[in-house]
């Protein structure tokens, strides 16, 4: 390993730590991802002046400890589990540790932004494992030089100290603070090779549970989301968005608006051409720019406007239809052919047994708490922005193109985020919040209203599966035919045709690996909804028709679905599935059985409530929930939800059950209730009474969450939750009523049934 | 003699004291503050709340308010901020999430059984929940699962059961 210079240590080609001396006897410790990727000169030799400091650990001479979490936290825990991974290499005292939340960190690499942090985007079940990866030698290291500094003073080798909870402790049992050494451990030269991190044994933090690191702030009402922040003089600016992305303002008078006392301007927005989705405004759409909120909203109230509309007349019951005439044509050609083992069409034809089911799954909106809002100052040389987003780097290219600036005149900050689930990897709302401060020459703090937030999604595509599986006459699946249509959520966004199947449908999903003959075919739709990443794509649409399909199967044979299911999956094996992934059937089995023993699975034919099962696997992590259901003539009640899930090395165990069980009431909630809809391409739903998220009452009083203890190398666990809890609820009701649900939402359809 | 007598006669200079003007305005009391809301009445307590006083534990619901993110306490009763204007108000005592710790600083048992049951997702519906559970703590001290199912709040985090946990924690604690 290289050594860029005294103070900073290579990790890799692109990675180092680099030591600094803070103020006031700090030692401070970052992580600096190089920005000239692709040349292989040592850091060094690029000068200091391109790089900014990653300050990921930082220990005052007072022994407090402030750690940065670069992620943004949207309710995901971050904000606690990736300081937690650096705090326990440090053996810091967690009671002394401070989590500042890192804006976006970015230099200027000859006019090109260089990413301070390296990884910074939340919601895409990556941060852990990029963390796992990267922050944890920033600990060790800073806790190599204290022992380094403890070791001078004490005039004893370093090997002869020892760590603990913020103290170096000496071999005749005397403690010295972290604090205390850090101004000395600043000035010693690190290693000259990375630093080795703990082996599990030595873990004190990592695999404890531990609370979110802001519970007091956001239970006292002092939290402050970006939607809290106000720059002194910033307008309020709020819109009404056209229904279709290509129609026009037919006719506009702001008479009554500007009326309004408080209302400063009404602004007229447009996309800009040629600008993938997501990147610049949605739909053309008028801004009300007032002196505060209240004076914004009646304004908007007030505008006499009419909208001319685009060229799509769309409704949602024509996509569907379109959708289900796909999968049912047998001379449609797919969009792309994801999986193709064996040979389908031949073996099929010696079945002993066929069983064929459609699944009809409907549009649906993002639903965020906090809605959409940017606040922006724009100056001469400066641009200040406080943004609600799940990428603050690309929320950065929004911003550059529109505004001009060098790199390091951008700053964006992210506080804490009301809910995330995809809709914040998009930031068409800091495209029209730059447009209006520009406009009207101030601060602008735009916020979506609740109908527009609703209304001007960028949705998740309905979506229909068709399945035909045959068996053999020893009841195995040898045949397992999919066949699924839907509008893919990468369209328009510069993603190649060839790979626009890759939010629908995963190659490596079940039953595969586990059917000797399986195909899967992808049929695409056009839509002139606008469509983007949602929370869980694309296994929660899938896990429920392939979960709900082999319960189907398993009724065909009148067998009980945990046996149908622990027969398809068979020993526990290493099944590879093609572009480097496996199939540990060890591990889905084990959670399968786990969630089984846990709901009382041995009285499956007995009772008079009806359980449900289902399992599925996402990139290494393994899932299951067993859901218990009763009926009470037409009231449905979830009794119980039992999930277990295998993630590899938990890193907070309180952190992983709320995001397990919070995903799971996501998912239940979303399964019984939501649907969007649209008739000539205008979306129904404006409000929480037209898209329903589950109350109280409907969700169960209890989720059971099992941790299977494991050490691999940590996967995500944000969305893991979710697949399966809809295909074991709608498993269980099929067992307590009877009825068999095809089309979501649940409730709707089981009212209709029953 | 004649001197003291000159000064005690002498008026103030005019410009040093100037008779207060009536203002019109609202008088409310929010968390046990006096406040006095002199700009448009008729604007929901929730602006008010967030764009004057920056008081933004009271969070946006929706035009409808609903969702009860926007949940205060209205002399004692659980109320949407958005449906409220200040002037219906006038001469009510409010509380919002920021009024339920004590001074000192101390957390509220409902605000420490959310922290201690890690009942927070995002953490933006929380405050609705904690006014929620407080007022029907107030009207049922020992709540159970059918009272806990009346709560009107709305969570895409998926907080519930969580929050669940927390309510009865406080509500077997206060009798236990």
């Amino acid at each position: 390993m290289s050594v860029g210079n005294q103070n900073t240590v290579q990790l890799s080609r692109r990675r180092f730590l680099q030591v600094l001396a803070g103020t006031a006897g700090a030692l401070v410790v970052g992580i600096r991802v190089a920005g000239a990727a692709d040349v292989p000169v040592p850091p060094a030799l690029l000068g200091d002046t391109l790089y900014g400091l990653g300050a990921y650990v930082r220990i005052d001479a007072d022994g407090n400890v402030i750690i940065g979490a670069r992620d943004p936290d949207t309710g995901t825990g971050t904000a606690t589990s990736l300081p937690r991974i650096i705090a326990d290499e440090l053996d810091a005292d967690w009671t002394r540790v401070s989590v500042v939340p890192l804006g976006l960190g970015v230099d200027d690499d000859n006019g090109k932004p260089h990413w301070t942090y390296g990884h910074q985007t939340s919601g895409l079940g990556d941060s852990i494992p990029a963390a796992w990866a990267d922050l944890r030698e920033a600990g060790a290291l800073a806790r190599w030089l204290l022992l380094q500094a403890a070791a001078r003073h004490l005039g004893v080798p370093a090997d002869r100290l020892r760590c603990e909870e913020g103290n170096v402790i000496a071999p005749d049992g005397r403690r010295f603070g972290y604090g205390s050494l850090a101004e000395a451990a600043a000035t010693i030269a690190p290693p000259t090779s990375p630093v080795a991190v703990k082996t599990p044994d030595r873990y004190t933090l990592i695999g404890q549970p531990a609370g979110d690191v802001d519970a007091r702030t956001i239970v006292t009402g002092q939290a402050l989301y970006a939607l809290d922040h106000y720059a002194g003089d910033a307008l309020v600016a709020v819109l009404s968005h056209c229904p279709w992305p290509d129609g026009s303002v037919d006719s506009l008078d702001t008479t009554d608006t500007m009326a309004v006392k408080g209302v400063v301007k009404v602004v007229q927005l447009k996309p800009e051409a040629g600008i993938p989705l997501g990147q610049t405004v949605r739909a053309p759409a008028v801004a009300v720019v007032a002196e505060n909120t209240w004076a914004a909203l009646q304004g908007r109230a007030k505008l006499k406007l009419q909208w001319k509309a685009g060229s799509q007349s769309e409704s949602s019951a024509w996509f569907e239809q379109q959708a289900s005439d796909l999968v049912n044509d047998k001379n449609a050609v797919p969009a792309a052919r994801v999986r193709n083992d064996g040979d389908v069409d031949t073996a099929s034809k010696k079945a002993a047994r066929r069983v064929e089911a459609t699944y009809v799954q409907p549009w649906l909106a993002h639903a965020t708490a906090e809605p959409m809002n940017c606040l922006v100052r724009l100056d001469k040389d400066s641009a200040t922005l406080v943004v609600p987003t799940q990428a603050p780097q690309q929320a950065w290219k929004v911003v550059q193109r529109l505004a001009g600036l060098t790199p390091t005149q951008i700053q964006i900050r992210v506080p804490r985020v009301g809910g995330g689930y995809g809709r914040r990897l998009d930031h068409d709302y800091v495209a029209e919040a730059v447009m209006l401060a520009k406009e009207v020459e101030k601060p602008v703090k735009l916020m979506w209203t609740r109908d527009e937030d609703l209304g001007q999604d960028y949705y998740r595509s309905a979506c229909v599966h068709k399945f035909s599986a045959t068996l053999d006459g020893k009841r195995q699946i040898v045949t397992w035919n999919q066949r699924m249509a839907s509008a893919s959520a990468l369209a328009q966004r510069g993603v190649a045709d060839n790979r626009l199947w890759t939010s629908e449908v995963d190659a490596h999903q079940l039953p595969a690996g586990l059917v000797p003959n399986l195909r899967s075919d992808w049929y695409s739709l056009p839509s002139a909804m606008l469509r983007g990443p949602a929370r869980g794509m694309p296994h929660l649409s899938n896990a429920f028709a392939v979960e709900s399909f082999i319960d189907e199967i398993a009724h065909s044979l009148k067998e009980d679905p945990l046996v149908t299911r622990l027969r398809l999956i068979g020993e526990p094996r290493m099944i590879p599935l093609g572009d480097g992934r496996t199939l540990d059937t060890g591990r889905l089995i084990n959670v399968l059985k786990l969630v089984a023993e846990r709901i009382g699975w041995k009285n499956w034919l007995r009772t008079v409530n009806g359980f449900g099962i289902a399992c599925w696997h996402i990139d290494g992590a393994y899932v299951a929930h067993a859901v218990e259901t009763s009926l009470q003539g037409d009231r449905l009640n979830i009794e119980r939800a039992v999930c277990a899930v295998d993630v590899g090395r938990v890193i907070n165990p309180t952190g992983l059950e709320g995001q397990v069980a919070g995903a799971t009431l996501d998912a239940l909630s979303t399964a019984l209730n939501l649907s969007i809809s649209y008739k000539d391409s205008q979306v129904q739903q404006h409000n929480w009474k037209e898209y329903p998220l589950a109350s109280m009452a409907q969700l169960p009083d209890t989720t059971e969450v099992i941790v299977v203890p494991g050490d691999r190398d940590p996967t995500g666990a944000s969305f893991l939750g979710m697949p399966t809890a809809a295909p074991a609820l709608a498993n269980a009701v099929f067992r307590v009523s009877a009825v068999r649900v095809r089309r979501l939402p649940l409730m709707k359809e089981l009212l209709r049934m029953l | 003699m004649a001197h003291a007598q000159d000064q005690i006669l002498t008026p103030p200079p005019s410009n040093t004291i100037v008779p207060e003007k009536v203002r019109d305005g609202v008088d409310l009391e929010i968390n046990g503050r006096a406040y006095r809301h002199t700009g448009d009445a008729q604007m929901p307590l929730l602006w008010y709340l967030r764009d004057v006083l920056r008081l933004t534990g009271t969070k946006y619901s929706g035009e409808h308010g609903q969702g009860g993110y926007d949940l205060v306490l209205v002399d004692g009763k659980l109320a949407s901020a958005t449906h409220m204007t200040v002037a219906e108000l006038a001469g009510k005592s409010i509380t919002t999430v920021e009024g339920l710790a004590a001074a000192d600083g101390k957390l509220h048992p409902l605000q420490q059984a959310f922290v201690d049951e890690d009942a927070i997702g995002c953490g933006y519906c929380t405050p609705g929940w904690l006014m929620a559970s407080l007022d029907l703590l107030n009207r049922h001290p020992q709540a159970g699962d059918n009272e806990i199912d009346q709560l009107p709040n709305l969570c895409r985090c998926g907080c519930q059961t969580r929050v669940r946990r927390a309510i009865k924690r406080v509500a077997n604690g206060a009798h236990a």
